[in-house]
């Protein structure tokens, strides 16, 4: 019988998530996972080193809220609307502390996960030539090719975070996910990482599961908690549940253009809720219903029964 | 000064002939890598017009997408449902665009130079930066090892600059010797479509060529509108004008809401 990890947010983040960590939410514009972010506020982590790709708009939250020391990433903006004024603000003018950061392309970041799932001193990629990246970065290095036509590469170095915070569409009780759509780096960040929140649309038996390995993303076997939190990528999007709210990634920008705008809705929305159940009923069935797809099934294969 | 008012007897608007004069360079591209923004719609309408064929390639994971509507950003459920593959990010960066599969990608800048070098990393000093722009994603790796690089984006003094303040995307060196023995699949851009005019790449010296303007652009206008004294083609020629047709197609089912070419 699997282990049973079933967790509140509450409890996962409280019990895996500590101050000082290096911590990714990963996920593609897809599967991020605002519901944990929104928790790790709550329970006031600090110096926390963010890794993402792209940043988006819920690091902006975490950064605005105080739990960051570092960001890693690749892409810091909200993708299809413009800035992340929160962390602009901690780069550009130290406001209201400096920030660090430490920034690849996305196939840098990319090939960090998989050197770190796959326990590799470095991964080799044909980028960064002759880009000013390399000098601002000094864990991007050139190498040549221990065999016999000497090509240079750059390599990168492992990415191996203390925590990772994975999105998936559906999870049995001991943290095997299945996710369809955009896939991100959801595997890669969840071999690579320590340890593993996997948190779902919805909790499924084991049965469910089993009907459609090649839909697995990501076994039980590297996950220490499954969390059933329906809606928690909200304003991202889970495909086949509910759709980006772009409203949202729109009203973002003007809301984290002054501190104070930023505050109070961190005050209203995470602060002012003591978990992601709160905020789902704040914002309204009409909302949610107003994000639900039309259905457009896959179809099913037969994978045969061998007996 | 609103984009539409700055030439109403002309019928369409500057972002729009930006958007026509490069979704027609998409002629005969199988692959096209597609950016957020402008490039977004400028490939959406060359797959309903030159090239109903284009396989529309997303960082996100996607080859293949056929889109509903517009997408919103380059990660967009609407990319997935109907897409011909979704891969993990590792497998398209990697067998598709390190490998050569990709036959052209779109761009955009804050700053570019005369070679088409590109900066989209900071505004100053990358320790003290006046702007923080949002970095590289995958543009390095992009301009590196697609076959065509074609930039799209709006130019003024500010974006077209003699000096770049941060190379994230390498273009031309200036020495064609050394762009041809670089060994990429790409090796600068290959061309630049503004709301003033459209550029290519000078064989002889990789260096940015006027080609043509739009209409009712003098290159006096162009001149201006940049930070080094352009080269100009001889046989320097207009634009053509968005047909009646794209700018429907634009309007209508691509952009009704005005968002990328208002």
């Amino acid at each position: 019988m699997a282990a049973d990890k079933v967790a509140t947010m509450h409890d996962a983040v409280a019990t895996l998530v500590r101050d000082g960590d290096s911590v990714s939410i990963e996920g593609f514009t897809h599967l991020i996972c605002f519901a944990a972010g929104h928790e790790i506020i709550r329970q006031g982590r600090r110096d926390l080193t963010l890794c993402r790709l792209t940043p988006d708009v819920i690091y902006d939250q975490m950064v605005a809220a105080g739990v960051a020391r570092k960001l890693v990433f690749s892409w810091v903006g909200n993708p299809g609307v413009g800035s992340l004024h929160a962390i602009r603000r901690r780069i550009e003018h130290e406001d209201p502390a400096p920030l660090e950061i430490e920034e690849y392309s996305h196939f840098g970041m990319v090939c960090r996960y998989v050197a770190g799932a796959a326990n590799l001193p470095f991964f080799p990629i044909r980028s960064y030539y002759e880009s000013d990246i390399p000098s601002v970065n000094q864990n991007i290095r050139p190498m040549r090719s221990p065999f016999d036509d000497g090509t240079e590469v750059y390599v990168v170095p492992p990415l191996q975070p203390d925590v990772a915070i994975v999105h998936a569409q559906r999870a049995d009780a001991s943290g095997d996910a299945q996710i369809w759509g955009l896939l991100g780096c959801q595997k890669e960040a969840a071999f690579a990482a320590k340890r593993v929140i996997v948190v779902c649309e919805e909790l499924v038996e084991e049965s469910v599961i089993r009907r459609d390995p090649n839909r697995t993303a990501i076994p039980g076997v590297v996950v220490d908690a499954v969390v059933e939190e329906p809606f928690a990528c909200h304003p991202s999007f889970a495909q086949g549940y509910y759709d980006r709210d772009n409203a949202f990634y729109l009203k973002w920008d003007e809301i984290a253009r002054e501190s104070d705008t930023l505050q109070a809705w961190l005050d209203e929305w995470v602060l002012g809720t003591s978990n992601h159940g709160e905020y789902v009923e704040m914002m309204g069935a009409a909302h949610w219903d107003g994000l639900r797809p039309e259905p457009a099934l896959s179809g099913e294969v037969d994978y045969g029964r061998y007996a | 000064m609103s984009d539409a008012a700055t030439a109403p007897e002309l019928g369409y608007s500057k972002s729009e002939i930006m958007i026509a004069a490069s979704a027609r360079q998409l002629v005969s591209v199988t692959n096209c890598f597609v950016g957020v923004g402008l490039p977004n719609i400028v490939c959406n309408l060359a797959q309903r017009t030159v090239s109903p064929d284009l396989q529309l390639v997303y960082e996100s994971g996607v080859f293949g997408a056929r889109p509903e509507r517009l997408p919103l950003s380059i990660g967009d459920p609407t990319l997935a449902t109907g897409a011909t593959a979704i891969t993990s990010m590792f497998e398209l960066f990697a067998y598709y665009l390190q490998a050569g599969l990709i036959d052209a990608a779109f761009l955009g800048a804050a700053q570019i130079d005369r070679f088409g070098n590109i900066n989209t990393t900071v505004i100053g000093a990358y320790a003290n930066p006046k702007v923080r722009l949002p970095g590289s994603g995958g543009a390095c790796e992009i301009a590196i090892n697609a076959r065509q690089v074609m930039v799209i984006m709006r130019q003024g003094t500010r974006s077209f600059v003699d000096r770049i303040d941060f190379r994230t995307s390498p273009g031309h060196s200036g020495d064609p010797a050394h762009d041809a023995a670089r060994g990429w699949w790409g090796s600068g851009p290959t061309s630049v479509v503004t709301d003033l005019g459209t550029y290519a790449f000078d064989d002889a010296t990789g260096e940015m060529t006027l080609r043509t303007v739009h209409p009712g652009v003098s290159v006096e206008q162009v001149r201006e509108s940049m930070g080094w004294e352009p080269r100009v083609a001889e046989d320097l020629g207009e634009t053509a004008a968005p047909s009646d047709e794209e700018l429907r197609l634009i309007r209508e089912e691509l952009d009704p809401l005005g968002v990328y070419t208002k």
